[in-house]
């Protein structure tokens, strides 16, 4: 009998990945690219998109030969990727105008704080759920519209086209220039700032407050149907699949009833909650975001992100060298009971979700004679515990479902005291399943759903075991005591960095 | 009176050289100051970055001390060990169906260092902490025909009786152990707690050293046959899942 799988590219922000799935959801094989990130000025971070595609044209043959299988074995390809990366291109000759702005880069600051100054902030939200804030695609395209030559006239007259990175991939995979398909799928879509949360199409007050022709947006489509075959890498193949990566790891992680939610954690960590069929409306500073479309079933999501987690351990690591590894921060933290009465809030660009200030900056408080590299350690991974209980009550607020357990994944859910101390301060199980490729597997799932590969969501909540479990065991009255603590620390991060004018 | 060897005082001049720049340097400064051609140099520093003991930077090509040099003296971190080994020991528990442990050793006994869950959704609590015997399990018996020196001799154990099954006989667990050894993985066919049993196979490091021990446990008549062998690939995934651990900390394939 011939082997039958999915591919998954997960198009990441530092590497590109090709995985296989069994029906089972286990992984046969994977194969990785990194590609170079440029840094032509402060607080600018660029990918160039034809070296991310060649990357895929290499790591997808790499993957099947690892597997031992041919493109005949392949049934379907899922897409996952880094969201709000923006890339236009000419639908002539498949050259990107410039470098890709990804999701990290702050360029669109002045721009952001002059639809603020125009009044407009309240229309945004509004419309697409989203704060205007310089993490999403709209201003970035917005951007290159106003300093790329030749890209407003282009994309005025057709020639010139817009997408994030899926809908880069897909273009190329299914012809190019060549009548590539042109398609955005609706988690991606409702990253930009472009699109319409309750129609789920783009909207047009939302395309003239940024001032962007509807001609060179891509289409927006559910994430698991077919939207068309590969003409190349995998010929003959269905793209029958494409989701925003922490879209996917929602999807990856089975969290398919209102009220579930997972956490990936990685340099960042991203909390999704499915809020079910209805737009839960955030009052506690998260974003009300589209979750997944698959088939008829809508399913909207509340998301918190955390912008400093993996990468506060790095940080300890590379600019204090308190670590020679990251894992052993855990080895340093276990070295003493607890901080000692010190804390960190990684605050390095301001403040994400729930609290959104962006003029905060990082502090360390606490700090006695006594305090050693052992404590940091331990105010280091306690900083990812408290943040992540931030989001959590924020979530449990808006949503009116209470988190009762946490499903996690990333690579620090390899780090056990971490992982405990969140079970800690939430007071609820956090659960690792296993196969930490949550991303990647949603991805894949959105795809094998799409050609009837796995039937429904039930035989993929079949698929999902537990491989680890932490239970809560803090003493009520110390929660209660360090939060205190750390909600003192944070207020003492609040209004350092000065205003960025508006543009 | 046999003189050094000339290729190793070579090789410690070089690593205190990038030791006391403090910075990645190109080849051609360090063959400079030690008065050496550049093909010998390059030939000692591909041979230091193999080992572990020196990094090269994939965009500038220049080298520097490596962080496997620091674990010279500690032997390897317990949380590098299990970062390093979480994918496979998940993918292990996956095609076996079983719990997977990883040891390593800590005076008389062996400790769970990582811990995966029997893929069943049955109750189950963490173990990583929990010492084993090293006479009684898969993980410390494996220890002690693989890592001699991690762990006191079989004479130094007490070897006390934990059910019927138990080697607690110094002459017959030395048999054992030169029956594992020889056939590369350890089992234990109840002797720690009745009717649960396990397998365990060395995780290595560069140069063969081993680090740490893999194992899957579950009821002994899952894990073996009637006559006590274990099911041909349970033993094939667990070795294959042990290389690949051990590929990752810099061992040979």
């Amino acid at each position: 009998m011939t082997e039958r799988v999915v591919a998954a590219i997960d198009q990441g922000t530092t590497s590109t990945r090709c995985l296989l799935f069994n029906p089972a959801g286990r992984m046969l094989a994977v194969a990785q690219r990194e590609h170079r990130q440029y840094y032509p000025r402060s607080g600018w971070v660029e990918h160039d998109a034809e070296e991310i595609w060649r990357n895929v044209t290499r790591i997808v043959p790499a993957a099947l030969r690892s597997a031992g299988l041919g493109p005949e074995n392949i049934v379907a390809l899922g897409i996952a990727n880094q969201r709000e990366t923006t890339v236009i291109w000419d639908r002539h000759t498949g050259a990107p105008l410039a470098r890709a702005i990804t999701w990290q880069d702050i360029r669109t600051e002045g721009l952001v704080a002059g639809l603020v100054e125009a009044g407009r902030a309240e229309l945004v939200t509004e419309l697409c759920g989203l704060p205007p804030a310089t993490y999403f695609a709209g201003p970035r395209l917005r951007w290159l519209l106003d300093h790329v030559p030749g890209a407003r006239a282009g994309a005025e007259a057709g020639d010139v086209l817009f997408g994030t990175m899926e809908s880069w991939l897909v273009w190329q995979l299914t012809g190019g220039p060549d009548g590539g398909r042109h398609i955005t799928d609706v988690t991606n879509a409702s990253r930009t700032m472009l699109m319409d949360l309750r129609t789920r199409q783009w909207s047009p007050p939302l395309l003239d407050a940024l001032g962007v022709p509807g001609r060179m947006l891509p289409e927006i489509r559910s994430n698991s149907e077919v939207y068309g075959t590969c003409t190349t890498v995998l010929p003959g193949v269905p793209v029958a699949g494409a989701l925003g990566d922490q879209h996917a790891a929602l999807v990856g992680q089975a969290c398919f009833e209102a009220g579930e939610a997972k956490c990936t954690y990685g340099t960042g960590a991203f909390l999704l909650m499915n809020t079910g069929p209805r737009i839960a409306r955030s009052t506690h500073g998260l974003i009300p975001t589209v979750g997944y479309v698959l088939g008829d079933e809508v399913r909207y999501a509340l998301e918190g992100s955390i912008a400093v987690t993996g990468s506060l351990v790095q940080w300890f690591r590379d600019a204090l060298g308190m670590i020679s590894t990251a894992p052993q921060i855990e080895t340093l933290a276990a070295s003493v009971p607890d901080n000692g009465g010190c804390y960190i809030v990684p605050a390095f660009s301001g403040l994400y979700a729930p609290r959104w200030h962006p003029e905060a900056r990082g502090v360390m408080v606490g700090l006695t004679s006594f305090i050693t590299r052992g404590h940091l350690a331990r105010a280091v991974l306690e900083a990812t515990g408290w943040q992540t209980r931030e989001v959590v009550d924020a979530m449990n607020a808006d949503s009116g479902l209470p988190v009762l357990r946490l499903k996690v994944d990333g690579g620090m859910t390899a780090n056990h005291l971490l992982m405990q101390f969140v079970a800690d301060v939430l007071d609820v199980p956090v659960e690792r399943p296993l196969g930490s490729e949550a991303v990647s597997l949603g991805a894949a799932y959105a795809a094998g759903l799409a050609v009837g590969y796995w039937t429904d969501l039930e035989v993929l909540r079949g698929n999902w075991h537990r491989a680890a479990a932490w239970e809560p065991a803090m003493d009520a009255e110390v929660r209660r005591r360090e939060r205190e603590n750390w909600s003192r620390a944070v207020d003492r991060s609040y209004g350092w960095a000065p205003p960025p004018a508006p543009e | 009176m046999p003189g050094t060897i000339q290729s190793i005082e070579r090789a410690a001049a070089i690593l205190r050289l990038l030791g006391s720049a403090g910075r990645p340097m190109a080849l051609a400064e360090i063959a400079a100051p030690l008065d050496l051609a550049r093909p010998t140099v390059h030939g000692i520093l591909r041979t230091l970055r193999e080992v572990g003991f020196v990094d090269q930077d994939r965009d500038t090509g220049r080298y520097a001390l490596a962080a496997g040099l620091s674990r010279l003296g500690s032997g390897w971190d317990r949380h590098d060990l299990r970062s390093r080994a979480m994918n496979w020991a998940d993918s292990l528990a996956g095609s076996a169906g079983q719990e997977v442990l990883l040891g390593m050793p800590a005076g008389s006994t062996v400790e769970l260092v990582h811990h995966v869950f029997r893929p069943d959704g049955s109750p189950q609590r963490l173990r990583t902490g929990e010492q084993l015997p090293l006479h009684a399990s898969a993980l410390g018996k494996c220890l002690l025909g693989f890592a001699p020196i991690a762990v006191p001799r079989p004479h130094e154990l007490d070897l006390q009786r934990y059910t019927g099954r138990t080697v607690v006989a110094v002459g017959m667990l030395t048999e054992h152990l030169a029956t594992l050894r020889h056939r590369g993985w350890a089992a234990d066919v109840g002797e720690y707690r009745t009717g649960m049993g396990g397998l365990a196979a060395p995780v290595r490091t560069s140069g063969g050293l081993v680090v740490g021990v893999l194992g899957v446990e579950g009821p002994v008549d899952e894990l073996f046959s009637g006559g006590g062998t274990p099911t041909p690939r349970l033993v094939e995934h667990l070795l294959n899942a042990a290389r690949e651990i051990s590929v990752g900390l810099g061992a040979t394939r």
